[in-house]
């Protein structure tokens, strides 16, 4: 076990070193201007001297990206559970839902900035909500109604009404396909969070960092920045991953279809 | 399992029933027309005709699964859905439709759970249906980690688990292979004869149905009607059976209704 996880970790890390020697290397070898692409080493530095305006820039990101996160979680699997009770309402949602979820919404971030106002940080929070919902709201509502007839029948013959089989059947059912969308929202809401602050909103976080530093030519601190970003996703994606296998210890990894 | 004092009754009746799926539309299908058909209690009947010709439909008729247009359907001498409420039968399905979620005991003892048990009357009934079916080590496991032979065996237990009086079976065997099924006939008559429970089993195979039956109902094509009844006595079956001129007979018999059938 211990030595399987090892082999699992170990390629990437490789990897990864690897990578950014190479980077390291071809900006020293191809005199690579730095405004283009810094060293990792000054962007390194950078993190550290910087380090307490960065730290503070991602918690006020993440606390943004994590709460619309959950928020936007928690409408979009109510609404599932809502339509999935009414037919009418669930034909009637869902090709709609499908199309906004098409259409790039966090371009809608100057217009959010417009009705919700920039004194606060709800219109940025409202990208990362509406970004989140509609993935989650639309594999939740197709993972509760994608059951297999004869497991309804299966039901009915136990002479179980429709709460039981909500709860039996269709959200247990509805699992799988709920993970897959918090493994999409999930890095997005990092994504809108700060492509929203680039339009406005307080100034002390990583999208106008980002914004700023470039701004003012210093690249190595916006890479910095973006580096501090790229953490904050991955950190959000492997939280959905783990909420993953541990809420479905029946999906053993290999023989699993995804859906 | 069950005492047979009781008297025997019919467990299952159809009187001059039809089902007409969409009726008043352009898709209107007759698919049974004029259905009579009784099951005494410790019967094993098949269903067999060819595909289409309304063999689910009229199981989804006795299980209260589908309501018949015209006529009436009594299991045990109620209403077939007084019967679905009291979960007088247990039903399977071609397809297992075990929950992946649930781990093969969590499966068994779904319809025991629906219906209030304790945890440890649960696990105690679990434990002796694993038994039946013999698959006790695997009780930890998920469906998918099983065969397909072994999962509706688990599919099988499951339906057993609350000692219905009727098993309901629509093509259970149907998606495996050859030595399996051959297999699987024998354990289930091994189980029928354990739990003298009725059942009533659909099946596409000649020899199936020639094999596992107290008597063969074939139906004739759209719309679905009773074509002929066929009793058969085998006694006590074996693998051996199958080798049997009795067997042979049988199996002829069938054969010979269903191209009558088809002929029209
Ligand atoms: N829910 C339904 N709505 C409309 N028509 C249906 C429905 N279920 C079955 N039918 C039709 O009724 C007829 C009988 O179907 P049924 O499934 O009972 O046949 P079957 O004998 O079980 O066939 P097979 O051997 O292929 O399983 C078919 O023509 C089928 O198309
Ligand atoms: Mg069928």
């Amino acid at each position: 076990m211990k030595n399987l996880r090892l082999a699992s970790v170990l390629p990437p890390v490789l990897v990864g070193i690897t990578g950014l020697a190479m980077w390291e290397g071809a900006v020293t070898v191809f005199k690579i201007k730095e405004f283009l692409l810094p060293k990792p080493s000054s962007i390194w530095s950078q993190l550290i001297d910087e380090w307490g305006v960065l730290r503070h820039a991602t918690w006020e990101t993440g606390k943004i990206a994590v709460s619309g996160l959950l928020i936007g979680i928690l409408l979009g699997v109510l609404l599932a559970l809502i339509t999935n009770r009414f037919k009418v309402l669930n034909d009637g949602l869902t090709p709609f839902a499908i199309a906004i979820n098409a259409t790039p919404i966090v371009a809608l971030a100057p217009i959010f900035n417009v009705w919700f106002g920039l004194t606060g940080t709800f219109s940025n929070q409202a990208v990362v909500i509406a970004v989140v919902f509609f993935p989650v709201f639309i594999n939740t509502a197709k993972g509760l109604n994608e059951v297999h007839p004869n497991e309804i029948e299966l039901m009915h013959s136990y002479a179980s009404g429709d709460w039981t089989i909500l709860r039996e059947v269709r959200i247990p059912n509805a699992l799988p396909f709920f993970a897959n969308s918090l493994r999409l929202a999930a890095p997005l809401s990092v994504i809108a969070a700060i492509v929203a602050e680039y339009f406005g909103g307080p100034q002390d976080r990583i999208g106008n960092v980002i914004t700023s530093s470039a701004g003012f030519a210093k690249y190595d601190v916006a890479w910095a920045a973006i580096a501090m970003a790229s953490g904050l996703g991955l950190l959000l994606f492997g939280s959905a991953l783990v909420t993953e296998r541990l809420s479905m210890p029946w999906r053993i990894s290999g023989d699993i279809k995804d859906n | 399992m069950r005492e047979n004092s009781e008297i025997l009754e019919e467990a299952v009746s159809i009187r001059a029933a039809d089902k007409v799926f969409n009726p008043d539309s352009d898709n209107e299908v007759q698919a049974l027309l004029g259905i009579d058909l009784d099951v005494k209690e410790g019967d094993f009947i098949s269903l067999i005709g060819p595909s289409g010709c309304g063999k689910s439909t009229l199981l989804r008729l006795i299980a209260d699964l589908l309501t018949p247009t015209e006529g009436e359907v009594k299991v045990f001498g109620k209403t077939a859905n007084q019967a679905r409420l009291d979960q007088d039968y247990g039903m399977v399905f071609q397809h297992s439709g075990l929950f992946d979620w649930r781990d093969i005991s969590a499966n068994i003892e779904l319809p025991l759970e629906l219906k209030g048990w304790s945890k440890a009357d649960r696990q105690a009934r679990s434990g002796e249906m694993l038994e039946l079916v013999r698959l006790e080590e695997f009780k930890d496991h998920y469906p998918r980690q099983l065969s397909g032979g072994m999962q509706q065996r688990v599919s099988i237990a499951r339906a057993l688990s609350f000692e219905p009086r009727l098993l309901l079976m629509d093509e259970p065997f149907g998606a495996l292979d050859e030595m399996t099924r051959e297999h699987m006939q024998v354990e289930l008559l091994r189980i029928w004869r354990e739990t003298g429970t009725t059942v009533v089993f659909v099946t596409h195979s000649i020899p199936e149905a020639a094999f596992l039956s107290s008597k063969v109902v074939v139906l004739s094509p759209r719309p679905g009607r009773i074509h002929s009844e066929i009793t058969v006595d085998l006694g006590d079956r074996t693998d051996e059976t199958r080798e049997d001129p009795e067997f042979f007979k049988a199996t002829t018999e069938v054969r010979e209704a269903l191209r009558a059938v088809e002929a029209g």
